[in-house]
């Protein structure tokens, strides 16, 4: 992309979008959002990253390769599901605990590790094909 | 002997997994020398089924179940009698001296803990074949042998052919396998039995039943093709590329026989009829013959023996088809007789290889004084081969002349079958067990010496056994081939075994004629090798080149249907696609006269009208766009559009996601184009336009009826309220949408992220495929490559 106002933004860009899509992602139990959108959300500002400032950069950004995120996720999803079987329920029964943290009470569940799970999916998967399709055989 | 314990049997049969498991950890720890303690698990099975000889003997039978699949009605049942329980002492006993012979053979091997195991899983597969009740159990043991039998044959896998070989078995006896599953749905079917020890008693169903045939057939590929019968007989010789100790155990005591096994099993319900009389004895005896010939043709050692095995198990089938009292005591014997000697002179063979470096019997001699101890097994287990007195096999040929002499017809003809292929096998004996021994010394490729324990130990004991067994030949009967015979025959037999022959009788002329043949064949041997020699290659095909030909048919086949179906086109799988959907959407309503009514005209606010509007015009902008990429995006604003009528009719969550999906396919749609360098305009003839555009509105005009009528049944609120009622109070969520996606319906989600993540693989995989640009050329050439593949993307592969 050679448009200048374009690159110049497009770090701003991405950073917020990633912010705004974990906020997505962590509001999503109440309030509209939730794993899956806030997946999508940071597929795209990875697409945009690498249109930016190209792939090579936005690879090096993620540290670790996009399928191995997207995989991380499917791990994590399914062994939130198996945190019940511990306790003598059936797979994916959901478990709730209440923590303090700094004076405040933050509800920790596997629905929410499940949850983050589906947003990592996403967001390997998605911009796993965006960043290979942007790829340029220079490159 | 320890008393017997049928609740046990099923930790035996699955003991020998257990160890599968902790060998390679094992091996690891110990070396070879870990064999000993592994030695013990078989050992102590062994010890479990020795407890049911005598309960056996007088005539008992045990059964023991646990349930599996109870709505399918298939458990996890064994039932002990005295077919089940001889076999089993073989698997066990025999796999005794296999595992500590494979810490031998296989010292300082990378690998030896994987083989261990492997040979722990097939014994395990084995015993459960043998001991199984019902019949689906069966057959599921019936498939780990042969899977087993792959993965050992195949356990040298560098090796192209190991690998053709283990591929051969795996697909002759798996295909027979099928065959075999067929015929056991067609017994539970017509019996309504699925236990075997139930089957049993319903022989009169089975023989009057319509269906008899089709049963027979069936059971009879999956018999034999495991026991390599003619002309299934191909992959057992190609099976030697194993490891030794597979031979052993596999391919002569153990595995080949489950074909056998299978055919005793079912003799009391399926056989005696004319046509088990016929199609058996007539297989058998041409698979005896051939087995034979094509032994004496072989030089290899393992060959040789490999190719008797063949000719045993011919023998066997054909003494089984006989029907006959006296012919099946005969198979009995023989079997337990075969299993003794073959297993020890297949470990000598391996034990001779592994320290002279060579099986090549025309390069072997006067091994006796280098390996005394080996020689002394094999000289023990060739006698018994060759059916000499005072030996196990000496016996068993008496009866089974006895038996084949005194058959109501066809005495003589499979009298003398039985001869001259006994009078072959005394050949090879001698060939094998003898001739390597004797003679001069020869200049082997290793300096021969005597193996260590591991290696002799189970030839030695094996072969004693054999001794042993005719020694004790009244017990001998009592406690095993009766009992076994009575399984064979449906009905209490007793046994009398005697050593020494009470008077001259037929079987024992027959027997002098025999050894008599055998020896002037023996003396000829290298002429006899080379008549057949040119005979087989006067023939010049064999079923081993016909079932190369046979599978290069089906992956031609394979070929071409692909081609048919898989054009690598993708407008035409696009335009299939979506055509069979439009069908299918569009079709029921048409032929059942279903149309949803109507609906009424909409009452909408101003603004909402405007966001319709909105949608429309993004859809005449797709279709007047003069460029691809122009549509693309024109195919944004209608998506937008839509999103933004979900978000006005209270789905933020929805609209949420449809706005990103819209954003992420204008991008993704946009690099695809640009990635695969399609040109800017679509240059299609109107009529290909025409084509798809007709097929888009179908699919459209379905999906909006389908809708339509959807919206016009009666709405069942039932979920809606559990949702509602519970996502607060149980999930602790507020947006129900998200609760159901990751709480409520959370497995649902778990297979789609699973999904996702494939997709992207496959996705990743598809782009990353590149021409192969022809080597040498000028970049404009490439170029033109790349375009050419860019139109038909998926046909670069």
């Amino acid at each position: 992309m050679r448009s200048v106002i374009f690159r110049t933004f497009a770090p701003f860009i991405t950073a917020l979008m990633v912010l705004f899509s974990i906020f997505v992602l962590l509001r999503g139990h109440n309030e509209p959002g939730g794993g899956f959108i806030g997946g999508l959300v940071g597929a795209s500002a990875l697409a945009i990253y690498g249109i930016s400032a190209g792939v090579g950069p936005a690879r090096r950004a993620l540290k670790a390769h996009p399928m191995s995120i997207a995989a991380f996720g499917l791990l994590l999803a399914a062994v939130s599901g198996v945190l019940s079987l511990f306790t003598g329920q059936a797979f994916m029964t959901s478990q709730w605990a209440a923590v303090e943290v700094f004076g405040v009470t933050v509800d920790l569940s596997t629905p929410l590790f499940f949850d983050i799970g589906v947003y990592l999916v996403v967001v390997g998967a998605i911009g796993s094909i965006a960043l290979a399709l942007e790829e340029r055989e220079s490159d | 002997m320890t008393p017997a314990a049928p609740d046990m049997t099923i930790l035996a049969v699955l003991a020998p997994f257990a160890a599968a498991a902790i060998a390679p950890f094992a091996v690891r720890i110990l070396k070879h020398n870990a064999a000993w303690p592994l030695a013990l698990v078989p050992f102590l099975i062994f010890a479990h089924f020795a407890g049911f000889v005598s309960g056996v003997s007088q005539g008992q039978t045990f059964t023991v179940a646990r349930e599996w699949v109870p709505a399918y009605g298939v458990n996890l049942s064994f039932y002990i009698d005295g077919l089940s329980t001889l076999f089993a002492l073989l698997i066990s006993g025999i796999g005794t001296f296999i595992i500590l012979y494979a810490g031998g053979y296989l010292k300082g091997h990378p690998q030896q803990g994987r083989f261990l195991s492997f040979l722990f899983l097939f014994m395990g597969a084995m015993l459960g074949l043998v001991t199984a009740d019902n019949l689906i159990t069966l057959f599921i043991f019936w498939e780990l042998t042969s899977i087993t039998s792959f993965l050992l044959i195949g356990f040298d896998h560098l090796r192209a052919a190991s690998r053709r070989a283990a591929l051969q078995a795996l697909l002759v006896t798996g295909g027979g396998g099928l065959a075999l599953l067929a015929g056991f749905l067609l017994i539970i079917q017509i019996t309504g039995e699925i236990e075997m020890s139930k089957v049993l008693a319903s022989g009169d169903v089975l023989r009057g039943s319509a269906l008899y045939l089709p049963v027979f057939l069936l059971v009879l590929g999956g018999a034999f093709t495991k026991s390599a019968q003619f002309p299934f007989h191909f992959w057992l010789p190609n099976a030697m590329e194993a490891p030794t100790p597979v031979s052993a155990f596999l391919h002569s005591a153990t595995m080949v026989k489950a074909g056998v096994y299978l055919l005793m099993r079912v003799h009391p319900v399926l056989g005696g009829t004319d046509i088990w009389m016929t199609v058996l004895p007539l297989f058998g005896g041409v698979t005896l013959l051939v087995g034979t010939l094509l032994a004496v043709r072989q030089t290899d050692l393992k060959l040789m023996l490999a190719y008797t095995t063949v000719a045993s198990l011919g023998l066997l089938v054909m003494l089984t088809g006989t029907s006959n009292e006296k012919a099946l005591e005969g198979a009995v014997l023989y079997l337990f007789a075969h299993s003794l000697f073959k297993g020890a002179l297949f470990m000598v063979a391996g034990t001779i290889d592994h320290e002279a470096g060579t099986r090549d019997v025309t390069k072997l001699g006067g091994l006796r004084k280098a390996m005394p101890i080996t020689f002394a097994a094999a000289a023990l287990a060739g006698l018994s081969m060759a059916g000499l007195p005072p030996f196990i096999g000496f016996i068993a040929k008496e009866v089974l002349y006895y038996g084949t002499w005194g058959l109501p017809q066809g005495a003589m003809l499979l009298t003398v079958v039985a001869v001259i292929g006994n009078a072959l096998m005394l050949v090879i004996a001698a060939a094998v067990a003898i001739k390597p021994f004797f003679g001069p010394e020869t200049h082997t490729p290793k300096h021969a010496h005597e193996g260590p324990v591991l290696l002799w130990a189970g030839p030695v004991v094996l072969s004693l056994t054999g001794l042993a067994a005719a020694m004790m030949a009244h017990t001998t009967g009592e406690l095993f081939i009766g009992p076994m015979l009575s399984s064979l025959k449906g009905t209490p037999a007793t046994v009398e075994l005697h050593l020494i022959p009470g008077y001259i009788s037929a079987p024992l002329i027959l027997s002098i004629i025999t050894v008599a043949l055998g020896i002037v064949l023996f003396l000829q041997l290298d002429r006899l090798r080379g008549i057949i020699a040119s005979i087989l290659a006067a023939i010049g095909w064999g079923p081993d080149r016909g079932f190369d030909q046979v599978v290069a048919a089906i992956v031609w086949i394979s070929a071409v249907v692909t081609r048919l179906l898989q054009g690598g086109k993708m407008q035409t799988y696009m335009v299939l696609t979506f055509a069979v959907t439009g069908i299918a959407l569009l079709l029921p309503p048409y032929l059942t006269g279903s149309f949803p009514a109507i609906p009424e005209w909409p009452q909408f606010r101003f603004y909402e009208w405007a966001v319709i509007a909105i949608a429309v015009m993004g859809l005449g902008a797709v279709l007047v766009a003069k460029t691809r990429l122009t549509a693309i995006v024109s195919l944004g604003i209608q998506g937008f559009a839509v999103a933004t009528l979900f978000l006005l009719f209270g789905a933020p969550d929805l609209s949420f996601t449809q706005f990103m999906i819209e954003t992420l396919s204008v991008v993704v749609l946009a690099l695809v184009m640009t990635r695969l360098n399609l040109s800017p305009r679509d240059h299609r003839p109107l009529g290909a336009k025409l084509v798809t555009g007709v097929v888009a509105a179908s699919v459209g005009a379905g999906l909006a009826l389908a809708l339509m009528a959807v919206t016009q049944t009666p709405f069942d609120g039932r979920l809606s309220e559990f949702f509602s009622q519970y996502s607060r109070a149980i999930a602790h969520g507020r947006n129900i949408v998200n609760v159901i996606i990751v709480d409520f319906r959370g497995f649902d989600t778990l297979g789609e992220i699973a999904v996702v993540v494939l997709t992207g693989l496959a996705v990743l995989g598809l782009v990353r495929i590149q021409t192969k640009p022809d080597s040498g050329n000028a970049a404009n050439k490439a170029n033109k490559t790349a375009a050419k593949a860019a139109r038909k993307p998926v046909e670069a592969r």
